[in-house]
């Protein structure tokens, strides 16, 4: 029994991840109707910025800012980009997020390394013994940050003016815009936010799994299928995939064989596109992906 | 208050509107009736900045609108009511009321709101639900009271009465003439010409993208031309 809580407790910890990515996923989505693949380099430069702004003797918290900052700065150019782009099919602006994320994933490799890397954990290297198994102070940091920020983001959304503009934007775009609310504006929002959010990701993860140029390659896939399950257009949905994903992967890699853990998140995701295409909590644009 | 002069568009490749002028003045509730597809939308969308204007000029209050974004539009003081009602669906009736408040920064919101549920007390009742789930008359209240809530100078409203039934229509034009009484200045767009002509001051027929009349709304009322293609007499 202790090896199975043990198992879901790191999915659940890996689980968050995936959360935070697939949010930032149904974040843009519902603003522009774009799927945004360079989502897990985003991810990637969070971690990679961390790792070498430590290198150069920065203070940690001083780290986590400016990493942010910069990756945050990158979801606004690739919004800048699409906005520039005189093509307006959605289909060769999801291309554009692709070419991005090829892009980023270079630009890491010329500026940063190949090498693997990692940083200590944040809050030492303790551990929890909790059902018969050990939970890192570093897992449980992952969780409690990741509820933070789906708590903030629900009253972001519920209660704040420009949460319910962006709101009413995924809505009705014309009847926002009626409202006075600028599009270009909440749209650039939603980049910065989807980026920031991911930024946090990769720095919480990179102590646990390591990061290096690529890494964002497999997180932003994962990212994605959580979004799918939750149902692309909303971000407690893909809360939930997130977890569910981290967890059959951990339960898998553990009782059957870690070789097959990265299929589980594509035969769940194509599992969910068959049978129920909205996803789980797909109730509000529900239609053919 | 608004003026329109020698305003083309296309509609895709179709030209939707092509050289049309009219003016409203402050105080006034004038209407444009025209078939479906005559271009009546496209009018509205193009005052309010969501339609690409090929030719043609806008003043609003003497200011050039015509490239003006649309959430700047509104935030001069244009509310438009939209084709279908434009609610947002899966939030709150209240939170959609709140977001016609948008372009306001005062701290008068909530007493306007409570005026809104003063004149629609269903409203009241259903405020936490959700906007998409109400019937098409209380859809109707939804989005004429969160145009209210930008306290606009000039009111647009597109086929107010279209998908509902008679008693909801007639409730709905109720409202529309207290509005005018307010002062607030009124342009419907209707295809029921009956209903539009016995509320307003004046009127404009579109046919095709062209004004083809226009005039005191009670003469068009009794013109043969107009009761004949519009009036169904």
């Amino acid at each position: 029994m202790s090896e199975f809580f043990g198992f879901l407790l790191s999915g659940v910890t890996v689980g968050f991840i995936y959360a935070l990515v697939g949010i930032g996923f149904t974040v843009i989505y519902n603003s522009s109707g774009i799927i945004n693949f360079s989502q897990g380099e985003f991810v990637m430069a969070g971690g990679m910025s961390t790792v070498f702004l430590l290198k150069a003797g920065l203070p940690l918290g001083v780290s986590f800012i400016l990493a942010i900052m910069i990756t945050s700065m990158i979801g606004i150019v690739l919004y800048k980009l699409i906005s520039f782009s005189k093509e307006s099919s959605q289909i060769s602006l999801i291309i554009l997020t692709l070419g991005f994320a090829i892009f980023l994933r270079g630009l890491a490799e010329v500026v940063f390394d190949k090498e693997l890397h990692t940083i200590p954990s944040f809050v030492g290297d303790g551990s929890f013994d909790m059902f018969g198994t050990t939970l890192t102070y570093q897992s449980i940091l992952i969780m409690i940050v990741s509820i933070v920020i789906v708590t903030l983001l629900y009253f972001f959304f519920k209660k704040t003016k420009t949460g319910q503009a962006m709101m009413a934007a995924s809505i009705n775009v014309d009847a926002a815009r009626l409202m006075g609310i600028n599009i270009k504006k909440i749209l650039m929002i939603n980049f910065a936010l989807s980026a920031t959010i991911a930024a946090i990701g990769g720095i919480l993860l990179t102590p646990i799994t390591s990061t290096n140029y690529e890494v964002g390659i497999m997180l932003g896939l994962k990212g994605f299928a959580a979004a799918i399950i939750g149902g692309l257009s909303n971000p407690f949905g893909a809360v939930v995939g997130g977890l569910v994903l981290g967890i059959l992967e951990s339960l898998i890699a553990g009782y059957v064989s870690s070789e097959y853990k990265d299929a589980v998140a594509f035969v769940v995701m194509l599992g969910i596109l068959f049978f129920m295409p909205g996803g789980i909590f797909g109730n509000t644009k529900a239609q053919r992906v | 208050m608004l003026k329109i002069d020698n305003l083309s568009c296309n509609y895709k490749q179709i030209i939707a509107l092509s050289d049309v002028s009219l003016h409203i003045n402050r105080g006034e509730i004038v209407s444009l009736i025209g078939a479906n597809g005559a271009g009546k939308t496209t009018l509205l969308r193009a005052i309010s900045g969501l339609q690409k204007i090929r030719d043609g000029k806008i003043y609003f209050d003497e200011n050039d609108i015509t490239k003006l974004e649309s959430h700047d539009v509104a935030k001069l003081g244009i509310a438009q009511i939209p084709e279908g009602r434009g609610l947002f669906s899966i939030l709150s009736v209240e939170e959609n009321l709140r977001l016609g408040a948008y372009v306001r920064d005062d701290g008068e919101v909530r007493s306007d709101i409570e005026k809104i549920y003063a004149q629609f007390p269903t409203l009241r009742e259903k405020s936490q639900e959700y906007a998409g789930t109400l019937s098409g008359g209380q859809q109707q209240m939804v989005a004429v009271g969160r145009a209210l809530m930008s306290r606009p100078k000039l009111l647009l409203l597109d086929e107010p009465s279209m998908g509902l039934a008679p008693i909801i229509v007639e409730e709905i034009f109720e409202v529309i003439k207290t509005l005018r009484d307010s002062g607030t200045t009124i342009f419907i767009v209707e295809q029921n010409a009956f209903l539009a002509l016995s509320v307003t001051d004046r009127a404009y027929v579109l046919e095709n993208g062209k004004i083809v009349m226009s005039g005191d709304s009670l003469e068009l009322l009794k013109d043969e031309r107009v009761k004949e293609a519009y009036l169904g007499a």
